[in-house]
């Protein structure tokens, strides 16, 4: 009994103690960007590996997910004898929902587990300490630049995801099934509000980008310096950062789309 | 150095492919481009009863789309509803006698107002009123007046 209330004490008081580390962590990392701008070519390696190589993942996923709302919302909506409605509830779903959601987890998976390990390495090799060593501050060399492109890339990557989706939906609708070409693209230009659901999509993936970055980086950053700890670090990462942003869109939807 | 242009070359077009299907959501898929409300003239009527019409729902005439309902208020003192339109300004010359009826697309589609041009040769104004109006038709009080009614034939 003791013991059980000592280790509840204990864990609570290791996870506050990291969520502190973790925001001023965050913290000097926010600031550290400023020290990125005269710096460029940090940012253009790290756009390279966070954005350009996730492209791929993203636009697939994006384009096989469109295909199948166009399906799934066919089967539903011609039972209802709604078909030309189609456009407007791949597009909906996807703007609003599966874009940013899916693109983070994704990019979680992707871009996040590999921050996590190549930091949480250049801590076990001492490369971190080598550079503070020679003055230079790790946060501002290595993690800022990563924070950074990563939610940079974040809403370039969901705005993508979504449009791919669209597409994808159509080539499946009016390619396959035979929804009107026409109706599907009027209708979900009528239906689909620039205010109400794409900048608000825009705000998610940019909330997402930003939890998804500082999730990785931090794992990384606070990992063991071992083999262990590493691998250890990265399973938190996805995990942790999937639990967040779900959890999060929940509040964001809730607070944008509550009429 | 070939190295890194190339990677530069493929941030670039990374970061054009995002803005640019940033661009197509905004003109493609959403209203933006349909209806700005910057070249727009504000008329406004008032309904008995104007039903399920909502911000945003569309003004037509003639079937066509010419502007959408900027805001809907109800008059404590006639206790009407008063409807505020916006107007595509290239549709300025709707005579000043035009009635407004609040109609549904199909049985159950959308409802918005339509607008039905008068004959007088004075055209509506910014900031005009709309005196002709037609109230939506509520389903629920027409199915119950065309039930009442046939129980009331029945007893005969």
């Amino acid at each position: 009994m003791i013991e059980f209330l000592q280790n509840l004490g204990k864990n609570t008081r290791t996870s506050f103690t990291k969520l502190g580390r973790g925001t001023i962590f965050l913290l000097q990392a926010t600031s550290g960007i400023v020290n990125v701008l005269p710096r460029p070519r940090l940012l253009l390696n790290q756009m390279y590996s966070i954005g350009v190589l996730s492209f791929l993942i993203i636009t697939i996923s994006g384009l096989f997910v469109g295909m199948v709302l166009g399906l799934q919302g066919y089967y539903i909506l011609s039972d209802f004898g709604a078909e030309e409605t189609l456009g407007v509830m791949v597009a909906a779903s996807l703007v609003r929902e599966l874009g940013p959601v899916v693109t983070a987890l994704l990019f979680a998976g992707r871009a996040g587990s590999a921050l996590t390990a190549e930091i949480g390495l250049m801590k076990a090799t001492e490369q971190l300490s080598g550079m503070e060593m020679m003055a230079v501050d790790p946060i501002k060399r290595i993690i800022s630049p990563r924070f950074l492109a990563g939610f940079l890339s974040m809403p370039l990557l969901a705005a993508l995801f979504s449009a791919v989706g669209v597409i994808g939906g159509q080539m499946v609708g009016s390619g396959l099934l035979g929804v009107d070409e026409g109706a599907y693209w009027s209708q979900m230009r009528a239906n689909i509000d620039f205010q109400d659901d794409i900048v608000n999509g825009v705000i998610k993936s940019i909330v997402f980008g930003f939890v998804a970055s500082w999730i990785a980086l931090f794992e990384g950053y606070d990992a063991i310096p071992t083999s262990e700890g590493v691998s250890r670090a990265t399973t938190r990462t996805v995990v942790n950062s999937a639990f967040s942003i779900l959890g999060l869109d929940f509040i964001l939807t809730a607070l944008m789309f509550g009429d | 150095m070939q190295h890194t242009s190339t990677q530069d070359t493929l941030v670039g077009l990374f970061v054009a492919s995002g803005i640019a299907g940033l661009f197509f959501l905004a003109l493609q898929v959403s209203n933006l481009s349909s209806f700005t409300e910057h070249d727009s003239y504000t008329v406004t009527a008032r309904f008995e009863n104007s039903g399920g019409l909502k911000v945003k729902s569309a003004v037509s005439s003639a079937g066509v789309k010419i502007g959408q309902v900027k805001a809907i208020s109800f008059d404590p003192k006639s206790y009407e509803s008063v409807v505020e339109m916006s107007i595509d300004k290239r549709y300025s010359t709707l005579p000043d006698d035009t009635t407004a009826s609040v109609y549904t697309a199909g049985l159950l589609g959308e409802q918005y107002v339509n607008l039905d041009a008068g004959g007088s040769d004075e055209y509506l104004k910014d900031g005009g009123k709309i005196d002709v109006t037609n109230s939506a038709i509520i389903l629920e009080k027409a199915l119950g007046q065309f039930l009442f009614k046939s129980a009331a034939e029945e007893k005969k």
